[in-house]
């Protein structure tokens, strides 16, 4: 159910961020979703794609530190109070958020959120306990 | 392993400090007019600040003479240093050239019996007798590392084997069929015999070695263990230069507090390597020599451009001459801020220590103000490198404060992207300094 991510070190300098998506681009890479964590020191980008290996690839021949992690992808009522619902169970349970963001496609009436958490493992089966929609890959793929 | 303590000339290596002075200003006096008459470029370099021999009066008059740089000894290349005629010269030596013209020595007869006799105190340090085998794995040659070993062993009696550096297989095999007693070599080196020791299924803790003379390159306490424990022998310091003998100049006493300076022949200073003011006992500085008996090369405050301390309250071996702490660097890799000496390397290793991986790395000096501020810049590993902002964070901070504690200066840690920092051919540019020259 855990689906793969890319995070990308960046430092936070002019154009590295257009870097990364160009050298994607050219390459053919086609960016699901997108997140950029920084600090006044660094950024982190974090990019769902459809391939990964081959991202990760293309990325480290252009000299980028780059990471695969697991991530899980939610799909959730897309109006208010939809995604606080969720996270509520994970609350409940005391698992910590360490960092969530939003797909921009929908899947179908629904928004998809990817989540990165302190215990994946846990944060999934507390989710399909509560009914909460879990993409797997094809799901992802099909968005 | 044990040694025993044994002291090769007590008659010198316990004088008192009264009797040491004495010998020293009475040899120093010698020197200085022997230089000043037979050496054109003291002469000249006397003549020119209107100092005369006769000036030298007290041990502290040394101050007065100018200092010898490797440069200088370039520029009379190859004999112009010389006090003695050639036909005085029974043997010569060179120190690697590999900036500019080789520095040549020459020696005297009796600079050979100078020579063998301080090395045969450095090899009884190590428990050298009669008795022992003494490997000897310092190149012989123009390099002054084979022979000054040689000379020392052959002075206390001990059967040495001139196995020279390389063919390492071969050096095992003599140690293990002669059953070798005493190693002497570079440090490295030493450490790679043991690889090879293995790879040839010679545990090298079943050698007969007892003690290693070490030295001839820049090593660490931790190396000093790694070869104390593969061979399961006691390894110890020594240090030399060819202009001013070659090895036999300092070695550590078991106590390894510090390596005993033959001051009956070796005037010691430690100076403020900036301003070339004498700096108190115990301050890190630039190592100078003033030979007190040579006779072929006589030095007058040659700067060694090696980095040490000098101590001299009392050694439990019973020796009296003082000690210099084993070399921290060199002059021309080290970096002052805030007054402090630091060296880039001792950066490298925490850095390493961190991170796990053989780190890139620059170090930016700036005075955005009046105080000197030094950044590291690190790029970021792959091994390193997480997903979290708080991990990457955490390294962050975990570098800032392991380099105050180990330099002893507050930095800031910048992380940057692999590759980003210059390489050059050979040697990245470890250091920039923004600071102006003018304050
Ligand atoms: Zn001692």
């Amino acid at each position: 159910m855990k689906i793969k991510q890319i995070s990308i070190f960046l430092e936070n300098k002019r154009g590295r961020l257009y870097e990364a998506l160009k050298a994607l681009a050219e390459e053919g890479i086609n960016i699901r979703a997108l997140s950029i964590a920084d600090t006044s020191e660094f950024g982190i980008l974090r990019l769902i794609v459809t391939d990964p290996e081959k991202t990760k690839e293309i990325l480290e021949k252009n000299e980028f530190t780059v990471k695969l992690t697991n991530v899980v992808a939610i799909a959730v009522k897309d109006k208010p109070g939809g995604l606080a619902e969720a996270l509520k169970y994970l609350y409940d349970a005391n698992i910590n958020i360490e960092y969530i963001y939003a797909f921009v496609e929908k899947s179908g009436e629904k928004a998809v959120v990817v989540l990165r958490t302190e215990n994946l493992d846990k944060t999934i089966s507390i989710l399909q306990e509560k009914g909460v929609t879990i993409l797997n890959w094809d799901h992802v793929l099909a968005l | 392993m044990t040694l025993n303590n044994m002291i090769w000339n007590k008659d010198f290596e316990c004088m008192s400090e009264e009797e040491i002075k004495k010998l020293q200003l009475e040899r120093l006096k010698q020197t200085v007019k022997r230089a000043y008459e037979k050496v054109p470029y003291y002469k000249k370099k006397f003549d020119e600040i209107g100092l005369k021999p006769e000036d030298i009066q007290t041990l502290d008059d040394i101050k007065n003479i100018p200092f010898t740089s490797k440069a200088d000894l370039r520029e009379v290349y190859p004999f112009g240093m010389f006090a003695s005629p050639l036909s005085e010269i029974v043997e010569i030596h060179m120190s690697s050239g590999t900036t500019g013209k080789p520095v040549v020595a020459g020696y005297t007869r009796n600079d050979i019996e100078v020579w063998s006799e301080v090395m045969a105190r450095c090899l009884t340090m190590a428990g050298a007798t009669k008795d022992d085998i003494v490997q000897n794995c310092y190149g012989y040659g123009l390099f002054t590392g084979g022979f000054g070993v040689h000379y020392g062993a052959q002075k206390i009696g001990a059967m040495v084997v001139p196995a020279s550096a390389g063919n390492t297989r071969r050096q095992i095999e003599i140690m293990r069929d002669f059953g070798t007693t005493i190693l002497t070599c570079t440090p490295s080196y030493a450490l790679y015999m043991a690889e090879v020791a293995y790879e040839m299924g010679v545990e090298p803790t079943t050698l007969k070695l007892k003690a290693g003379c070490f030295g001839a390159e820049m090593w660490t306490e931790q190396m000093r263990r790694e070869i104390e424990k593969r061979f399961n022998l006691i390894a110890l310091n020594i240090y030399g230069l060819t202009e001013i003998i070659g090895p036999g100049v300092a070695h550590e006493c078991i106590e390894k507090k510090g390596l005993h300076v033959f001051e009956d022949h070796f005037f010691v200073e430690i100076i403020d390597p900036d301003t070339g003011d004498p700096l108190p006992e115990g301050n890190r500085g630039e190592l100078v020599f003033t030979t007190l008996t040579r006779e072929g090369m006589p030095m007058l405050r040659f700067r060694t451009k090696d980095i040490t301390s000098l101590k001299r309250d009392k050694c439990s071996c019973g020796r009296t001459f003082a000690r210099i702490e084993r070399i921290r660097g060199r002059t021309d890799d080290m970096i002052k801020v805030r007054g402090v000496m630091i060296f880039p390397y001792q950066i490298e290793r925490t850095i390493l220590e961190v991170q796990g991986v053989e780190p890139h790395y620059q170090i930016i000096i700036t005075r955005p103000q009046h105080l000197d501020e030094l950044e590291v810049m690190v790029e970021m590993s792959k091994e390193t490198f997480s997903d979290e902002v708080k991990h990457i964070e955490n390294l962050r901070k975990k570098l800032e404060k392991r380099i105050e504690e180990t330099i002893g200066i507050r930095v800031k840690v910048t992380l940057v992207e692999p590759k980003s920092l210059p390489r050059s051919e050979g040697k990245a540019k470890r250091v920039i300094d923004k600071r102006s020259l003018v304050d």
